[in-house]
């Protein structure tokens, strides 16, 4: 059964066509590498996904159930909205830390308000000290513990990154996204971010990664789908897209892709 | 007259300065934010009308304000502020009002252009950083956003904060009896014109003051830095 499924989904910006029609499915577990271009709109379809963007058209289900339909007469609130967008956690480009906050807080102020509202007294305690601990674990996990009384503008854009990622996995999203992850970092502090993804497989975890890396792609995802003008040109396993490509844009991309100077 | 008698006076002069500045400053800071919702609105109506408003604050000097509410009343509908009942006779209260209702529309005017480069400073990321966390928009405002405006809006406000206490001395053209209105006093009835002089001090001492707390507060969210 898939886990995620999205149908026909478009997106203008004014007159601009930047998604039209995209459909996949995700089943779970699954690591999915999204490709292409910049303007091929693989941010806009995440941004989507996350209702960061609402879609002109199309629906998006989560474990079959429709959690946006374009169509629907009556308006979503902004609480169905929220409710969704538990289902997935995102993480940015800017990494976008709170930066009044320290390491631990950022991971623990959003599941504080979600899971300690209304309660009082030991209940209350209890939530929070959860919450404390799991925050301590993630940081653990992706290799920050030292770090969780730092403000984020001590930190490196690569620990930053995984600071974030760990933020995002505070509320156990069914499906983490990344938005070229590590497209802000210098060369360097690459390897750490996306070392850190890669050990977030596994765990039956669903993720879909927006990524300029394509060794990254092809060593990590399970799937692989190439984007160009707002459509899926091509998509299949990792080894098939990028050693056989049937398109001749994806062929173009690749190759501009690899060849740096 | 002695150096002492001189200071007793600038001080009484300085007493109302010192009013006048608080009252401007407690009325006009959240006046300024209500100011800014209404330039930043979906509703094009209270837009225009706010901006509008901003727009002739900000581009007409003070004192012309200051007289505008002073003499207008009484010259365009016969019914001088004096007269006011509110004001209940007491001149000097109805001077004082003037001054304080100008000063208050003034600065407002500036705190919410302020305000509203704070908020529009803070990245768009933020806002997107808290909705995917499941955070209401109140939430994300509260807990994401303010602190960070407030960091970034505190140099500005302390600039006009500081300006303001140099401003109260306009009033004095309306013969509110601030510390300069005093100074002239010693310098009509006495011949002297250190006095006037001396009314530095004051204005130095105080903003001393003022930079003072500026810069602690400064300090202290020097954390946040994005």
């Amino acid at each position: 059964m898939a886990i995620l499924e999205v149908k026909n989904i478009h997106k203008s910006f004014g007159k601009e066509q930047v998604l039209k029609g995209i459909d996949l499915s995700l089943e779970k577990g699954e690591v999915l590498a999204i490709i292409g271009s910049s303007g091929s709109g693989k941010t806009t379809l995440l941004r989507c996904i996350n209702f960061l963007e609402r879609a002109d058209k199309g629906e998006i289900c989560v474990n079959s159930q429709v959690i946006f339909d374009a169509q629907r007469e009556k308006k979503y609130t902004e609480a169905e909205i929220r409710r969704s967008r538990l289902n997935f956690g995102l993480v940015f480009q800017q990494f976008n830390l709170f930066p009044q906050y320290t390491v631990h807080r950022n991971l623990t102020l959003a599941a504080e308000m979600l899971e300690a509202k209304g309660l009082k007294g030991e209940d209350k305690k209890r939530v929070l000290s959860e919450i404390a601990s799991r925050a301590d674990k993630l940081l653990e996990q992706v290799g920050l513990s030292e770090k969780k009384g730092a403000y984020p503008v001590e930190l490196s854009g690569g620990q930053q990154q995984r600071v974030a990622i760990a933020r995002a996995l505070m509320l156990s999203p069914q499906i983490l996204c990344f938005d070229e992850p590590t497209s802000a970092l210098d060369p360097e502090l690459t390897g750490e971010v996306l070392r850190v993804i890669e050990n977030l497989r596994g765990d039956d975890r669903t993720m879909i990664v927006v990524t300029h890396e394509m060794e990254f792609a092809r060593k990590v995802a399970t799937r692989v789908i190439f984007m160009a003008d707002g459509v899926i040109e091509e998509e299949g396993d990792p080894e098939e897209v990028f050693t056989n490509p049937k398109s001749e844009k994806l062929r173009s991309f690749l190759s501009s892709s690899l060849e740096k100077f | 007259m002695s150096f002492l008698e001189v200071t007793q006076w600038l001080l009484e002069g300085f007493s109302t300065t010192l009013l006048l500045f608080a009252f401007t400053l407690i009325l006009s800071l959240p006046l300024g934010l209500v100011l800014m919702f209404g330039t930043t609105t979906k509703f094009w109506p209270v837009k225009i009308l706010t901006r509008a408003f901003v727009y002739i604050i900000r581009g007409t000097p003070l004192m012309l304000q200051l007289m505008v509410v002073y003499y207008i009343p009484g010259i365009v509908f016969h019914y001088s502020v004096l007269k006011w009942p509110i004001f209940g006779g007491n001149v000097p209260l109805a001077q004082f009002c003037c001054a304080l209702f100008t000063f208050v529309m003034n600065y407002a005017c500036y705190f919410s252009e302020i305000y509203r480069g704070g908020i529009q400073s803070i990245p768009k990321g933020q806002y997107e950083a808290g909705q995917v966390l499941g955070m209401t928009k109140s939430q994300v405002f509260f807990k994401v956003i303010l602190l960070q405006v407030v960091k970034n809006i505190l140099a500005p406000v302390s600039n006009e904060t500081i300006t303001l206490v140099k401003d109260t001395a306009l009033a004095n053209i309306i013969a509110v009896t601030e510390i300069i209105f005093f100074a002239e006093r010693a310098l009509n009835l006495h011949n002297i014109i250190w006095p006037m002089f001396y009314t530095g001090v004051f204005y130095l001492g105080f903003n001393a003051l003022l930079t003072f707390i500026f810069n602690r507060l400064e300090r202290k969210l020097s954390y946040i830095r994005s």
